[in-house]
């Protein structure tokens, strides 16, 4: 996912000479397109997020789109004032781009779990808030948010997510992707958890259950006429996010639902308030917090029991 | 008008806006008053009929809290009507109390929270260069703003990237919100602070009109490294009962104080 946005970001920046990356020290490898191709396109500001961003606000006034790069929650909590009122505030042409959300970096430790960045950027009026839940979706994502005026956030994975889309889905900020139809169940995904909603679909399948399922790449503006349709042909809504179940995307979700008269009842299926201290891989922290496909499906048949 | 008389004229803004408002700041606001009105008489680049004319020299005022000071000069230079300074604070009014841009011709940059200015100065002037652009960055903040991180991660950028088109102003008065500097967080010698980040350091009285608009004319000419003024000034200047009073940060000129004030003031008019 990281290496499809340098991809496409690059080809973007080869046709317009004001876009910019201001990195805070890191993307070693990933940015070398940029380092070598295009070194007047690209800026290293050091370990030091707040500057970062706030650098980032001052060149897009002066007419650049400008990208913050970081991984975890550098780019974003770090610096969230920054981003409020410097970006946001000023309707600053600046993506802020994080490499790891969730439990990308799980070994790492949880200074470097991104669990909370989706609500607390979506709590700020004039942000798009994007997570993309696979490679084609980063590449859209990458571009949607070069086109939309703007402070944006895109929340991606790091390497090696799936391909999930077989084609260029008809990609809209705020729409979200109908994979399949299904009954009783829907299940919405964001983010690179995707490929485990994915597999919990198929596992469920294979017990009898045909859940639909959905991939939200905009978490803000949330696609509210899709929940609403669900909301009223489905009895089960599962919201799967790698991400605190408080504010993120279940909290966009749960908003929408709370507004009208439906029979669905919500699964949130998220890390349940906690930051984790368990040392482990993406694959077994996901699987630790009951975010594997398999604890997944299980949830969804005990609410079905 | 001579900057003196704008300098006079936002003390006395000023004061009458925190009257009104009974708003707080006024301390802050006669602080920086000289070195607001020495930028907005000559020295800046700027058109009140063109606000945002694309070769405007950039300001921004990073210690946002004496925003009053700005809304006063934009005024007093024919940016927006005098009269509607007096809805400074007021509900409804688009004049908040920490200086904001929206809606106001003039205002660049919208602050209040501390330590913001510098870093998004430092991004104005490296896109200026990056483009060959001819308008200088100025921006304003405070002593006690130096206390923030991010005044120091900027400062180092800045350095690294030469970045000579942004000139920064400490409104150096030695006092913050609750004591002075040097009892907070001493941050005695801060022109060494700042030689030693590489910067072209102009240490000057800040309320001396020649001293600021000679110290300005070295910083538009110097090469290779960011200027940064550091103008010392004197919280309170002008009314002698808020001189140097950490009363003053806050309290709001009212009854005998305010009228005391404005005999001060009226005294000396130039």
């Amino acid at each position: 996912m990281r290496d499809t946005f340098v991809k496409t970001l690059f080809e973007i920046a080869k046709k317009d000479k004001n876009v910019h990356i201001v990195t805070g020290d890191l993307g070693f490898g990933v940015l070398r397109p940029f380092f070598e191709n295009l070194p007047e396109q690209i800026t290293n500001v050091g370990i030091a997020e707040q500057n970062m961003t706030g650098v980032a606000a001052g060149m897009a006034r002066e007419g650049k789109i400008v990208y913050t790069y970081s991984i975890g929650n550098f780019p974003t909590l770090r610096c969230i004032e920054q981003i409020r009122n410097d970006c946001a505030y000023h309707d600053a042409n600046v993506k802020v781009v994080c490499v790891g959300g969730g439990f990308v970096y799980g070994s790492l430790g949880m200074s470097h779990h991104a669990t909370e960045d989706i609500a607390m950027m979506r709590a700020l009026p004039d942000v798009t808030v994007m997570a993309p839940g696979d490679l084609v979706e980063a590449e859209c994502a990458t571009k949607a948010i070069y086109e939309q005026q703007g402070t944006c956030y895109l929340r991606l994975g790091r390497g090696g997510e799936k391909r999930i889309h077989d084609t260029t889905p008809d990609f809209k900020i705020g729409k979200a992707i109908k994979i399949k139809d299904g009954e009783k169940v829907a299940i919405f995904s964001t983010g690179g958890i995707f490929d485990e909603a994915q597999d919990a679909c198929e596992i469920l399948e294979k017990k009898g259950i045909n859940p639909a399922l959905y991939t939200f790449p905009t978490v803000k503006p949330i696609d509210r006429e899709t929940i609403v349709e669900c909301a009223n042909n489905f009895d089960y809504i599962v919201t799967v996010e790698e991400h605190n179940v408080i504010g993120g995307f279940s909290g966009a979700v749960a908003e929408v639902l709370s507004e009208f008269r439906h029979n669905a009842i919500q699964i949130k299926i998220g890390l349940n308030d906690t930051y984790s201290c368990i040392v482990g891989s993406q694959k077994y922290l996901r699987d630790y917090y009951g975010l594997s496909a398999e604890k997944i499906a299980s949830k969804v048949e005990e609410y079905l029991k | 008008m001579t900057s003196e008389q704008l300098a006079w004229k936002i003390r006395r803004h000023g004061v009458e806006m925190t009257h009104i408002s009974r708003g707080s700041h006024i301390a802050a606001i006669l602080s920086v008053a000289d070195i607001v009105a020495v930028l907005y008489n000559g020295v800046m680049n700027v058109d009140p009929e063109k606000p945002k004319m694309e070769n405007r020299d950039r300001f921004i005022l990073s210690k946002g809290h004496a925003g009053a000071a700005v809304y006063a000069a934009l005024a007093e230079t024919g940016f927006f009507d005098i009269e509607e300074l007096k809805t400074h604070y007021a509900d409804g009014s688009r004049l908040s109390g920490h200086v904001s841009h929206k809606g106001v011709p003039g205002v660049e940059f919208s602050t209040g929270s501390l330590g913001h200015g510098l870093p998004v100065a430092a991004g104005m002037a490296y896109a200026a260069k990056m483009d060959n652009k001819t308008h200088k960055i100025f921006v304003v903040c405070g002593d006690g703003e130096c206390d923030e991180g991010s005044m120091w991660e900027a400062a180092l950028m800045a350095n690294h990237f030469e970045l000579d088109n942004l000139i920064l102003t400490i409104d150096y008065n030695k006092m913050q919100s609750l004591d002075f500097c040097e009892n907070t967080l001493k941050l005695h010698s801060l022109a060494d602070k700042w030689k030693a980040f590489g910067w072209n350091v102009i240490d000057i009285d800040g309320h001396n009109h020649d001293e600021l608009k000679a110290a300005y004319n070295q910083a538009k000419e110097h090469k290779g490294s960011p200027t940064v003024v550091i103008a010392n000034t004197t919280k309170g200047k002008g009314i002698s009962f808020m001189e140097n009073d950490i009363l003053w940060h806050y309290r709001t000129p009212q009854g005998e104080e305010y009228d005391a004030a404005v005999a001060e003031l009226e005294a000396q008019r130039v």
